[in-house]
């Protein structure tokens, strides 16, 4: 900004004496709001316990989570037997299917094993008398003669060594933990296993040509199905993915969102013209009616919800019941604001023509709220299918319920990505699609 | 006028007659069709969702009002001395009437209720993480308003991460953080913030680019820089409705930290969720009573503060 001399500043200030000496409050007001905030922000950092919280927190987990949401790994498990041979086992359910020989392993002629972990560059080998980790552009040999496992030379950063095992950490690519007669090596994929067909189905592993061609021309896998909806029954019944279970969750999430909310539409649309005080005069009637939909909202979505799972069971049902009760809330007190707010006029060119209250509700007033109804309505269906997940994760049904289990387990994050993914999906196509309808119900003007 | 004259007029107003009434009658399918989808969408959503339930509706419906009848203490007494901690004469050693195990002392002689402690729990919640999600919307607002940044692709990205933040599911923020920061209300404030962020800096911008462009031209004209511009011709004239609203979706939060306490985020949503699931009536009802009383206060009080703010304005509730 240009700066002006003191003289022309003096002679501003003495014309605009108000804007140079204002009150304290003008002066200090803003000030003391910003010393009260952070004063506040003192005393949560103190009342949560912040520093402990976050000496105390997991933060390598966030890596392990997020690198969970988008792989998956191998966990194969050498055991050195007695005579010197060493037996490979995959665990049970692992993405491999039942028979796996994946390339990665290989059986050298002397005997031993090498597991290649990240290309050539991170490998391990197994043999009967010492183990050697390949990473970092150095070979560490780990003996396995003595009483425990021990490392040949100096230990490098990326490796502990416990009482009886030595872990060795590379990276995102997986690790190894080696004990004296076993040999545990994680290696990490990039993607999601099994996505399509789980180890189960006669389609796993085969490429996508293959599974085409059996689908068009193919000999029946069994007898009594074709292979098409052999395959479509496979993927639905997925039991990693559980894309059945899942679909139906979400479905149910939006099933409730919208019965919730058209329920909600209805009950609150007559209860409404009670409460519109231009409407109805009837102080007390419409008092009772506005303080009523004033309860149906304070008392949450969340407690209607937990009473409805008591009385309906867990499912859709109590679901869909919180979002009507909160709705009838919301939903009656927008609509008779926007009664309130009508123009009074056609109402009374249409009361002067002698017509009954039915045909002045019905061309005097509908015409004029018609847009905010649906606009609001819209926006609220759009809403509740944003909040609904929460709501199921306390027993209300839908996806919420799934999403807290698999969470829970800490184990299927690729569950939680894939099912936040599709929720992410359907909250993007409902915002774009009541976006559309309402811009076309009520001209470019959005409420 | 001769006849080549009028013919052609009788036959637009023809033609006006027949598209008004072919409007009409248009109108009238678009209505009648889109009845006929509802309702058909309803019927198949009502029998769907009572398929998938649990308990099926007229099975389960004259069983609706049972949660009242645990609702209702055998003694009434015990809802009070259940909200403010006092010994009960019903304690037989039970989980049920053991007010006086959760008192939280200050000194030897002076204590605050459990109850009173977590909605405080509660309430700090929604209130930090409102003034955190604040301090980042009102940036982003700025960044994402038309008249103010002219920058379209910041424009577009600052819009898009505001509308995934919103959209995001808030229990999974919550469920990833409680696995990190251990189990509590941290984890839910992280959740809240995240999704306020974005829900507030939607409605900011909003305001941001309906604001008066003539301070700001003002203040181009003298060579004031972007900051400058922003702080002392926009800010001014959107920082009441910025706080209205911003009290607005403490109102909000309110409701949301209970919630996403009971999905273990601490607070009086978790015991909320206990309570009723064991059907400890004079608990639950301790607890729906203070939740009702704190929320209505909390929107009385935000209310008040609105008005002055910004005078009487109707505000829509926006999750």
């Amino acid at each position: 900004m240009t700066v002006i001399d003191a003289n022309r500043m003096h002679e501003i200030e003495a014309r605009y004496p108000e804007y140079f000496h204002r009150s304290f409050r003008q002066r200090f007001g803003g000030l003391m709001i910003l010393v009260a905030t952070l004063a506040y922000g003192l005393y949560a950092v103190w009342f949560f316990d912040l520093q402990k919280l976050l000496a105390e927190a997991h933060w390598e987990r966030v890596g392990i989570y997020l690198s969970q949401w988008v792989s998956y790994d191998v966990q194969p498990d050498f055991r050195i037997q007695d005579d010197g041979s060493i037996e490979v086992r995959y665990p049970r359910f692992s993405p491999l299917g039942d028979n796996p020989h994946p390339d990665w392993v290989v059986n050298n002629p002397d005997g031993s094993i090498t597991v290649s972990i990240s290309g050539a560059s991170r490998s391990v080998t197994v043999s009967k008398s010492e183990t050697i980790v390949t990473a970092h552009g150095v070979s560490i040999p780990i003996e396995l003669s003595s009483g425990a496992p021990k490392v040949v030379g100096p230990v490098p950063s990326w490796m502990t060594v416990y009482d009886d095992n030595v872990l060795a950490d590379l990276g995102f690519a997986g690790d190894v933990s080696i004990s004296l007669d076993r040999v545990k090596v994680r290696k990490r994929f990039i993607g999601w296993a099994n996505f399509i067909f789980d180890t189960q189905s006669a389609f796993f592993d085969k490429p996508v040509g293959e599974v085409i061609g059996l689908i068009v021309s193919g000999p029946r896998i069994k007898p009594d199905q074709t292979n098409l909806s052999l395959a479509l029954e496979d993927i639905w019944n997925n039991s990693e993915w559980q894309h059945g279970d899942v679909w139906t969750k979400l479905f149910q999430t939006i099933v409730m969102a919208f019965l919730g909310t058209l329920l909600g539409a209805l009950a609150a649309f007559p209860l409404a013209f009670l409460a519109a005080r231009n409407i109805t005069p009837h102080r007390l009637l419409n008092q009772i009616l506005k303080r009523l939909f004033d309860f149906l909202r304070s008392v949450d979505m969340l407690i209607w919800a937990l009473f409805l799972t008591r009385a309906f069971g867990p499912g859709p049902l109590a679901g869909s019941g919180a979002i009507f009760l909160t709705e009838t809330g919301t939903l009656g007190k927008l609509y008779s604001e926007g009664l309130e707010n009508i123009d009074n006029k056609p109402r009374e060119g249409i009361t002067s023509t002698g017509a009954q209250t039915v045909l002045v509700h019905r061309y005097g007033i509908m015409p004029q709220i018609i847009p905010v109804i649906v606009s609001q309505t819209l926006y609220q269906w759009e809403s509740n299918v944003r909040g609904a997940t929460i709501i199921g994760a306390v027993g209300a049904g839908g996806i919420g319920l799934k999403l807290w289990e698999a969470m829970r387990t800490n184990a299927n994050w690729e569950n939680v990505a894939y099912m936040v993914i599709l929720i992410l999906i359907v909250v993007f196509l409902f915002d774009g699609a009541s976006n559309a309808l309402r811009h076309r119900l009520m001209g470019a003007k959005t409420h | 006028m001769t006849i080549a004259n009028t013919q052609p007029r009788r036959q637009s107003t023809q033609e006006i007659g027949t598209a008004w009434e072919r409007m009409v009658a248009r109108r009238r399918f678009y209505t009648i069709l889109g009845l006929v989808i509802l309702i058909v969408a309803f019927v198949s959503s009502v029998r769907f969702a009572d398929e998938s339930n649990a308990g099926h509706f007229f099975d389960r419906l004259p069983h609706l009002f049972d949660f009242l009848s645990w609702l209702i203490p055998k003694d009434w007494n015990d809802v009070w001395r259940a909200l403010f901690d006092i010994t009960s004469v019903n304690d037989k050693g039970g989980e049920e009437f053991n007010f006086d195990k959760g008192r939280v002392y200050v000194s030897s002689a002076f204590y605050i209720p459990e109850y009173f402690e977590l909605m405080i729990v509660t309430i700090n919640v929604a209130l930090i993480s409102t003034i955190v999600a604040f301090i980042f919307a009102v940036p982003l607002s700025f960044f994402a308003a038309r008249n103010l940044t002219s920058s379209w692709p910041l424009r577009i990205f600052t819009k898009r991460l505001m509308e995934f933040l919103r959209a995001f599911p808030e229990i999974v923020i919550a469920g990833l953080f409680s696995a990190i920061l251990s189990i509590g209300p941290v984890a839910a404030i992280i959740a809240i913030t995240l999704h306020t962020i974005g829900a507030l800096g939607k409605l900011f911008y909003e305001v941001a680019e309906n604001i008066d462009m003539k301070p700001h031209e003002g203040m181009k004209a003298v060579g004031a820089n972007w900051w400058e511009r922003v702080r002392f011709a926009a800010l001014p004239q959107v920082l009441p409705n910025f706080t209205s609203y911003a009290l607005l979706r403490l109102e909000i939060n309110v409701r949301a930290s209970t919630i996403i306490g009971a999905v273990g985020g601490g607070g009086i949503g978790e015991e909320l969720k206990l309570s009723i699931s064991r059907g400890f009536g004079a608990k639950t009802m301790a607890l729906v009573l203070l939740l009702f009383v704190t929320i209505i206060a909390v929107d009385q009080f935000s209310a008040w503060l609105r008005r002055r703010l910004v005078g009487e304005h109707a505000f829509l509730l926006q999750h």
